[in-house]
């Protein structure tokens, strides 16, 4: 069998609008993708755990509450710690221009602002990790 | 990845019980071929006979919650869990939406619990084609309940069966009157019924139904009687009944050996599967095989040799002492 992408697509901490996550979701798998979804209010240990139990080439968060500078790293430090650094970690949501710099600095792979094309997402995971 | 040193490699933090490799194996396991071999060679001594739970339904019956609900409470009796959740592959794009897990969120909090989901990836019996080697795998890294949930689309969902000691059907009242339960397929399988939603108004007379149908069958004294439970996972009301019957089971079959029996069972439909798959291969790839297909199904598409001689004459290629 060949080798198929997987994506976790997670919602971390509080905020309830997961229109866009699955939006992604449902883009990802009709490009051939296995993604999973976990549903609202994760806990970055829950993505983690998640993520390194499904063994995900990487993480998709979304997030829109503003929560992204804390959420990001922790589950960069949360995969390291369970020797799953493998495990890339992108998102969306939004994320102030100011914040992306930051944000890739931290580890993050990409980050995907509002009005981004589902085709340039899919484009930019087949490019990394098929 | 997937190289064959990394395996080793993966294999030893395995052995120190690192969640990241075994996952990653079941990775390999999914992709199959030699990787998927070599991984197997060594898990298979290490397995130490899990105790495997199958539960099967249609869609929306809530197997995800009850899952969820039951892996809490066997967690609360010591034991340690897999839990292996599949969800259909598309067959037009490939790809997979799995949301089991949405429904077993907090199971992500307990170390003590590895939740798995997988694709079908083209297997239409309900379950994916490694699922056997994933819950060796599951087993060897010290679960002693493999909980196994199928797609559930429908009733020919019966490979279930094949892989678990006990089988749990999960039905809710909007499943259909007692004509779809005396049709042939899912009710065969059963060891439990499990009659969820017992919060919905139609719920008793739903279980009552099932009931009657297993009546009918008839099954002979001294056989397994399977019982219809009501529950209702939202409200977790039932819970308990459900575990003390997967209980009653386990020992039912133990004390008749046939724990055993079916253990013997199981391994000799997967080698036998295992070969075919092999061999199924192996005679494509043959070119003697090819030549003749190529060259002469031409005669059976003008109608001058029927597909069944063509048989006849590939067989001739095919020895067996």
């Amino acid at each position: 069998m060949a080798k198929k992408i997987r994506v976790l697509v997670a919602k971390p901490g509080l905020d309830g609008h997961d229109r866009g996550a699955k939006v992604v979701a449902n883009a990802l798998r009709d490009a051939g993708m296995e993604v999973i979804y976990t549903g609202l209010h994760q806990t970055p240990e829950m993505i983690a755990e998640a993520a390194v139990q499904e063994d995900v080439d990487v993480v998709g968060l979304s997030i829109l509450s503003g929560a992204h500078l804390t959420m990001f790293p922790r589950i960069i430090e949360l995969l390291k710690k369970q020797e799953a650094e493998h495990i890339k970690v992108f998102g969306g949501g939004i994320i102030p221009a100011e914040d992306v710099e930051k944000l890739e600095s931290m580890g993050v792979a990409k980050v995907f602002g509002p009005g981004t094309d589902t085709r340039d997402i899919i484009k930019y995971l087949k490019q990394e990790f098929e | 990845m997937g190289g064959m040193r990394d395996i080793g490699a993966l294999l030893e933090r395995f052995g120190e019980g690192k969640t990241a490799a075994a996952a990653r194996l079941i990775t390999i396991l999914e992709e199959g071929g030699d990787g998927a071999e070599r991984v197997m060679d060594t898990i298979f001594a290490r397995t130490s006979g899990a105790y495997r739970i199958g539960f099967t339904g249609p869609p929306g019956a809530g197997k995800s919650t009850l899952v969820y609900r039951l892996a809490k409470l066997f967690r609360q009796k010591e034991h340690e869990i897999g839990i292996i959740a599949v969800d259909p592959t598309s067959p037009f794009s490939g790809g997979a939406l799995l949301g089991d897990r949405i429904r077993m969120q907090k199971l992500s909090e307990d170390p003590k619990i590895f939740v798995r989901s997988l694709a079908s990836r083209g297997s239409l019996g309900g379950i994916s084609n490694c699922t056997d080697e994933v819950a060796d795998l599951l087993d060897a890294f010290g679960k002693d309940l493999i909980i196994i949930e199928t797609v559930g689309v429908g009733q020919s969902e019966l490979e279930i069966a094949e892989k678990s000691h006990t089988v749990v059907v999960i039905l809710v009242p909007e499943s259909g009157d007692g004509i779809q339960a005396m049709k042939a397929g899912l009710m065969e399988i059963g060891d439990i019924f499990v009659m969820n939603k017992a919060d919905h108004p139609d719920a008793v007379l739903a279980a009552r139904e099932i009931e009657n149908s297993l009546r009918l069958k008839d099954i002979p004294e001294g056989n397994w009687q399977p019982p219809v439970l009501l529950t209702s996972a939202l409200e977790e009301t039932g819970m308990e009944d459900v575990i003390r019957e997967i209980e009653n089971h386990r020992r039912w079959l133990e004390e008749r050996d046939l724990f055993e029996e079916k253990r013997r069972l199981i391994l000799r439909s997967r080698v036998r599967d295992a070969f075919m798959d092999k061999l199924e291969r192996k005679l494509w790839h043959d070119s003697s095989i090819t030549r003749i297909l190529e060259s002469r199904i031409g005669e059976v598409y003008d109608g001058r040799l029927s597909p069944y001689r063509m048989v006849e004459e590939l067989e001739r290629l095919v020895t067996v002492e």
